[in-house]
């Protein structure tokens, strides 16, 4: 049998400040982003799925790329290369955008939180130096970087989420989705934002590199609270229809094709001033070509990124960008885009897989009920 | 008294006079993880060595599996379309893919017996 080989690495890899606890652990680490990063442990992406839906998982996502802009000017100036509305956003409130380049493209996407007096930015590392590039040279002077790529990353997601994390901060349980405070984890000062990546309630937390393990550890010891590597992440985000760049959007997909339209305010619809502004706005009016949809075969044979989807005389209409095994909708689930025209929820579509044409059905995304703690 | 026979892809064949059933290793279903989907050949298809027989997928990723002999498949493990987990908690047992009828049972003296397939697995660490 033929096993999928890992991405050859081509530089020496980095290694997140929780590696050696991924290898006490018994992690299966594999190259990602250009980390070492533990893809699952002993007990398997389906158990450390169902685990952070039923309680609440630990992630180590330090890889991403942390970044603090400072500056009178940051919001404005940030604006200028991301669709979302940073002028309305309220201190200690996250919102979700992205960068795009001049086609309406998605450069990469990431999360904005005002802190007052400046910007905390969370980028993915995939792309973090790219992203620190394109600030510095597009906004200059306009706003001063403080680069924290060092600084770790940990996610703890899961209907116990909160119970765990408020047992050492109680001010978290209060904390809405998409909102930002301080605490201390017994005498280790982090920041915590309730939002996460699995489309469950959950904090992500960032520490300094040196107090990284202690804090994971710390959150480990609760009864509730298992480690979770990437596989499980990517079928958490997978099952809640949230996108993963480079494979559901790229340079190639704006926003609103992607079925990001909901990032991208009133005002900022109107007013532009961002990267791609008029293709943008041609999609607003007339709609896109293509859209991303959800995708839920007939049968029990999962569809991978690449498999095309057909109509259902076997012409082209799209292709799936990500896809696999959902282990809580107990079936294959997938998402791609497809011509407008067959976007609607219920339309029956064909996947090609191995030759074989394998009825479907675009559905609505997520795939599960999102739980975010909305106060 | 059968006869069991592995291949450096993973693969196991037991042989009972001229049938053979195959599945794949321990070292196979522990480095897919999960397995939540098989596709099993058609009965009475040719299969022939080294090609694509069967498709194991875990929840990460597809993987082919080979035959490891020439032959006609006569028996597909149905169970597993219920329950491929079978191939994770008894992958030499009750996780077996297929059945065939061997054409070139010559083919099996190019097989890796037990003990050289498990200095072939200590090889690969």
């Amino acid at each position: 049998m033929s096993e999928t080989p890992d991405t050859p690495a081509e530089a020496p890899l980095a290694r997140t400040p929780l590696d050696a606890l991924h290898r006490e652990l018994g992690a299966r680490m594999v190259p990602f982003a250009g980390y070492e990063m533990p893809v699952q442990y002993p007990a398997g992406i389906l158990k450390e799925h169902l685990h952070t839906r039923e309680q609440a998982g630990l992630f180590d996502v330090s890889h991403m790329g942390q970044l603090r802009l400072h500056g009178a000017d940051a919001a404005a100036a940030l604006e200028t290369l991301v669709p979302g509305d940073l002028l309305g956003l309220a201190p200690n409130r996250m919102r979700y955008t992205q960068f795009l380049n001049d086609n309406g493209g998605i450069l990469d996407d990431l999360m904005v939180t005002n802190l007052g007096d400046h910007l905390f930015v969370v980028v993915n590392a995939g792309c973090k130096h790219a992203d620190l590039a394109h600030l510095q040279q597009r906004l200059g002077d306009r706003v001063r970087i403080d680069v924290q790529f060092d600084r770790a990353l940990l996610a703890l997601q899961g209907p116990a989420a909160v119970t765990v994390l408020s047992r050492f901060a109680p001010q978290v349980a209060t904390m809405p989705f998409m909102s930002y405070g301080e605490a201390c984890l017994r005498d280790i000062p982090v920041f915590v934002t309730r939002s996460g990546y699995t489309g469950e309630d959950g904090f992500e937390i960032s520490v300094a590199a040196d107090q990284a393990e202690t804090v994971a550890r710390l959150l480990l010891a609760e009864p509730e609270v298992a480690p979770i590597g990437l596989g499980a992440r990517d079928s958490l985000r997978l099952e809640a229809g949230l996108c993963l760049y480079g494979h559901d959007i790229d340079e190639t997909t704006t926003p609103i094709e992607a079925g990001l339209t909901w990032s991208i305010s009133k005002r900022r619809r109107v007013e532009g001033g961002f990267p791609g502004f008029p293709i943008l706005r041609g999609h607003l009016d007339q709609g896109p070509n293509r859209r991303r949809v959800g995708l839920r075969p007939d049968g029990r044979a999962p569809a991978r990124e690449g498999t095309e989807i057909t109509d259902e005389h076997g012409q082209i209409i799209g292709h799936i960008t990500s896809g696999g095994f959902g282990p809580s909708v107990g079936a294959p689930v997938a998402m791609g885009y497809v011509t407008a025209a067959f976007a609607a929820p219920g339309t029956p579509v064909h996947l090609r897989v191995r030759g074989k044409a394998l009825p479907a059905r675009v559905v609505t995304l997520p795939f599960v009920k999102q739980t975010y703690y909305r106060g | 008294m059968s006869l069991i026979k592995f291949t450096k892809d993973h693969e196991w064949i037991r042989v009972e006079g001229d049938i053979g059933t195959v599945g794949i290793t321990n070292h196979a279903q522990h480095a897919l993880g999960d397995i939540v989907f098989v596709d099993l050949p058609e009965i009475g298809c040719e299969v022939t060595q080294g090609t694509d027989a069967a498709v194991v997928e875990s929840v990460k990723a597809a993987s082919e599996v080979y035959a490891p002999v020439d032959g006609e498949v006569t028996a597909v493990n149905d169970a597993l379309t219920e329950e491929p987990a079978r191939v994770n908690t008894d992958p030499l047992g009750e996780g077996w893919f297929f059945r065939l009828r061997l054409t070139n049972p010559a083919q099996l003296d190019q097989l890796l017996d037990h003990d050289a397939y498990q200095s072939y697995l200590e090889g690969l660490a």
